[in-house]
């Protein structure tokens, strides 16, 4: 019992702090600042290797943040933001390529192996139930 | 030999050892810059060493604009004191700054992500710089050249367009050739 008690003095010690952190770390223009990560989420950090300026501490990704920042606040459209970058930095700043041309293979392939794999235990299963459960005769390599 | 499981390995490895080929031969760190052949990004910065004395405020002559300098071929180093490479192609910059100036050509360095404090300390270890140093504030006027790195080096002509991205340390000898067939091409040549 006396337990419970000093768990429930802790947590009302901690509480006021909490949410005093949040209240802190929340930023005054909390809807800007979350359109700012989720296109900086999209853009290469040209410093890093694989990562995003959203996730990157280097000076220049801050900086990048920063000019993010400063364009969705002239009012300028997400969209228009990642076409600043990629006119200045190329489509390579993109972390995910636009679905156009060559760059399409990167979206239909994983569909089209999971399609040809679904095809090869369809077909393999026919064979399997047509022969009574007993195994397939051909050698595996034939299927 | 069963012919078609062969053809469905080759077809399967065939593609992927292509892929290998191409991928073993590219740098997976140049980043094709789409800025050459684009007008270059106007720029209005300060002079690292502009005539401010304390308490009045930086005057017009303290700002260099890309525009007032139509006409001539502009030479845009981006660099920093804690750049190692930079001080391998400083003296190169310096020689060729120096060598050009009475041929339509102005250098101008921009620092990067450094203090005047320390860039005016290397520069006068370096044994002095022959051209003007740009201080970018926030990196806006790096990010708009598409910079992922220094040393990197714009060559912009006459008319204003970049002619050449230089990723790393230039030489004194490809820079002059670049810099020559540059002033060979049609002064007159007029772009919208």
């Amino acid at each position: 019992m006396s337990r419970r008690l000093l768990a429930g003095a802790i947590l009302a010690a901690l509480l006021p702090t909490g949410a005093a952190w949040a209240r802190q770390s929340a930023p005054a223009d909390s809807a800007l600042e979350a359109r700012v990560r989720e296109v900086a989420a999209g853009l290469r950090c040209p410093v890093c290797q694989g990562l995003s300026i959203l996730d990157s501490p280097t000076e220049l990704a801050q900086e990048m943040r920063a000019v993010v920042r400063e364009q969705l606040a002239e009012g300028r459209t997400p969209a228009e933001v990642k076409e600043y970058f990629v006119s200045k930095y190329g489509e390579w700043i993109l972390l995910e390529p636009t679905p156009e041309g060559l760059n399409l293979v990167v979206y239909l392939l994983p569909w089209l192996t999971v399609a040809a794999g679904a095809a090869v235990i369809a077909i393999g299963v026919r064979r399997w139930t047509r022969t009574g459960g007993e195994p397939d005769p051909t050698p595996p390599e034939a299927v | 030999m069963n012919w078609r499981g062969t053809l469905i390995a080759l077809a399967v490895v065939l593609p992927l050892i292509l892929l290998f080929r191409v991928g073993m031969h590219r740098d997976p760190r140049a980043i094709p810059s789409p800025l050459p052949g684009r007008p270059a990004p106007d720029f209005a910065l300060r002079r690292m060493d502009a005539d401010t004395a304390a308490g009045t405020l930086p005057t017009d002559t303290s700002l260099v604009r890309l525009e007032e300098l139509r006409g001539r071929v502009v030479v845009l180093n981006f660099w920093a004191s804690w750049c190692l490479a930079c001080r391998d192609e400083h003296a190169a910059l310096s020689a060729v700054a120096e060598a050009y100036r009475d041929r339509g050509v102005v250098f101008y360095g921009v620092l990067y992500n450094d203090t005047p404090e320390s860039a005016r300390r290397w520069i006068e270890e370096m044994g002095g710089q022959s051209y003007e140093t740009l201080l970018d504030p926030g990196a806006r006027t790096a990010i708009d050249y598409g910079l992922y790195g220094v040393p990197e080096t714009f060559l912009i002509d006459r008319s204003g367009r970049v002619a050449a991205k230089q990723i790393g340390p230039v030489t004194e000898a490809r820079l002059s050739a670049r810099l020559d067939s540059l002033l060979a091409a049609a002064p007159a040549e007029a772009t919208p």
